[in-house]
């Protein structure tokens, strides 16, 4: 992917990207670090449509949002030839009987066949996680396996205490 | 009453009545250099108010000011892309500056105020204002769009460009002869090549000189190099302001960024003293007879902004509309006019007529600037004849 990097004198730096569709989308970073999100206009490609500024947590967020969809598009995409398996997520939410506790508490392996193969939280993505890992309200599981067994896990996974 | 005592109260009056100012401008999305000068014309001779008590301490203040204007226009650069911006686009600078002088000399020269007046005004149609621009920009949501950094390079090349010509001026308003004038853009050409080449190698070495965790020793080292710097380029006929500018092009990376933080208060408060002290000096009086030259002046630099800007873009592969928004953009006149003004009418070279025509000049061009960049859309449409703007069905 052709990144293009334009250097706006004075105010600080643009980084965008042609889309297929052949509008530019990208990045404004201020000199003092404020970031604006700029996407160019149907019927005047020079000019933007809209510029939106995002403070620092929300671009990181942003962009680790952007990053976990392909994540999972990428696990999806590797197991197409495995006839039956697939991607799930599922979200851990407030009062959940999980939330709070190790991931090995929840023994989905051996009770449903399935694996959680990363977590997705606050815009971060935990790979593999280990079975001391913490699980969060707000995470997102993201788990692989057949559909009985992704549906065995949703229960666990969002029965609540 | 005690002359201190008086300048204190009428320092007082100025700086309260600036801050309303200021808050004004800000509320209604305008630069508040027209308001200073505004502010300045009241309070001075033949205005409202006549504030006699506090000319010593503006005059040293507003000095200061168009030094720390230029010592934080030059840390707005990095010598970087100075150098890039000059090799990009240095035809469209060199298009920029015939059409911007020229109307500027021609009206000096039927005012007849001579070949030193004929500069001097060439300067001030010259230069578009590189603070109201970049904040128009910014504020329009422009920064993503194609035709910016066309803008931009043509401000980099003007602000430049100004570096060579504020030595030329100042050793020609000083009365040097021609060699001298050529002397000392000799002097100043070389020491602008040499602090962009020490700067692309050695900037970190001054930047890490003044560099210091203690807030107060960082304020204290930056304004006592800035001082010093434009002290010793005035002595050697450079201009401090044009010393300032290349001390902040020298100092880079992360403490350009904190002596921007820790120096804006101070240009502030100091700058809004230059353009008040400028409107202090000029009689209100003086300006109706000029007014007209002014409009006809701003008519025609507008227009001469427009096509500048308008063959940059066109030259970047940019349509229509993108031209217009660039033209526009380039309109605004604002600091850089009042300062080459402020220092025609210090050395007394000048007729004072010129102050005025300066003063209304820039209160036109700073007040139509970034109306017309807002404005321009929808005007280039009227002309296409097409409706309204098909309206973003998704983004």
């Amino acid at each position: 992917m052709n990144i293009e990097e334009t250097p706006l004198p004075g105010i600080g730096v643009r980084r965008e990207l042609r889309l297929a569709n052949g509008r530019r989308m990208g990045v404004v970073t201020h000199r003092d670090g404020q970031t604006e999100l700029i996407i160019s206009r149907r019927d005047d490609p020079d000019a933007c449509a809209a510029s939106i500024p995002l403070s620092a947590e929300e671009s990181s967020a942003l962009g680790a949002l952007l990053g976990a969809t392909q994540l999972i598009a990428q696990l999806s995409a590797e197991q197409k030839d495995v006839p039956g398996v697939t991607t799930h997520q599922i979200l851990i939410r407030e009062g959940s009987e999980y939330a709070g506790r190790p991931l090995g508490d929840t023994h989905m392996r051996t009770r449903t066949g399935t694996s959680i193969v990363a977590l997705l939280r606050g815009g971060d993505v935990i790979g593999s996680p280990r079975p001391d890992q913490l699980l969060e309200p707000g995470d997102l599981a993201v788990i692989v396996g057949t559909d009985e067994g992704l549906a065995e896990a949703a229960l666990i996974l969002q029965s609540r205490t | 009453m005690d002359p201190t005592t008086l300048s204190l109260i009428q320092l007082g009056i100025v700086f309260f009545g600036l801050g309303f100012l200021g808050r004004l401008a800000g509320r209604i999305g305008m630069s508040p250099v027209p308001l200073y000068l505004l502010g300045g014309l009241a309070f001075g001779e033949g205005g409202l108010v006549n504030l006699g008590g506090i000319e010593d301490f503006a005059h040293i203040a507003s000095e200061i000011g168009v030094i720390l204007l230029l010592l934080m226009l030059g840390l707005e650069y990095t010598a970087r892309e100075l150098v890039t911006g000059l090799r990009q686009s240095w035809m469209a600078g060199l298009l920029d500056l015939v059409l911007n002088m020229l109307p500027g000399v021609a009206v000096a020269l039927i005012l007849g105020w001579g070949p030193v007046g004929a500069l001097v005004m060439a300067g001030i149609t010259y230069s578009s204002s590189s603070g109201i621009i970049a904040k128009v920009l910014g504020d329009l949501g422009r920064l993503g769009n194609r035709e910016t950094p066309v803008v931009l390079a043509i401000l980099v090349i003007e602000d430049l460009a100004m570096a060579a010509y504020l030595p030329i001026l100042t050793a020609v308003l000083a009365g040097v002869s021609f060699l001298g004038g050529l002397t000392a853009l000799g002097i100043s050409l070389a020491v602008i090549s040499a602090v962009l080449v020490g700067a692309l190698r050695y900037g970190h070495i001054v930047s890490s000189a003044l560099d210091s965790p203690d807030r107060e020793s960082f304020l204290l080292k930056l304004l006592g190099a800035a001082l010093l710097v434009a002290g010793v380029a005035s002595a050697l006929q450079v201009s401090a302001a044009v010393g300032a500018f290349l001390l902040g092009i020298a100092i880079s990376g992360g403490t350009a960024e904190n002596a921007t933080r820790v120096l804006e208060p101070l240009r502030d408060l100091f700058a809004a003293m230059f353009f008040v002290l400028f409107g202090l000096n000029t009689d209100p009086g003086t300006i109706p007879p000029v007014l007209g030259f002014a409009l006809i002046l701003a008519v025609v630099t507008a227009a001469t902004k427009v096509s500048t800007g308008w063959w940059a873009a066109r030259s970047q592969g940019i349509a229509t509309m993108g031209r217009a928004r660039a033209g526009a953009a380039l309109i605004a006149r604002g600091e850089f006019s009042i300062v080459i003004a402020g220092l025609a009418v210090a050395s007394g070279a000048v007729p004072a007529e010129l102050a005025a025509l300066a003063t209304t000049y820039v209160l036109i061009m700073a007040v139509f600037g970034p109306v017309a960049a807002r404005y321009v859309e929808p005007f280039v449409r009227l002309f296409q004849g097409k409706k309204s703007p098909e309206p973003e069905p998704s983004f």
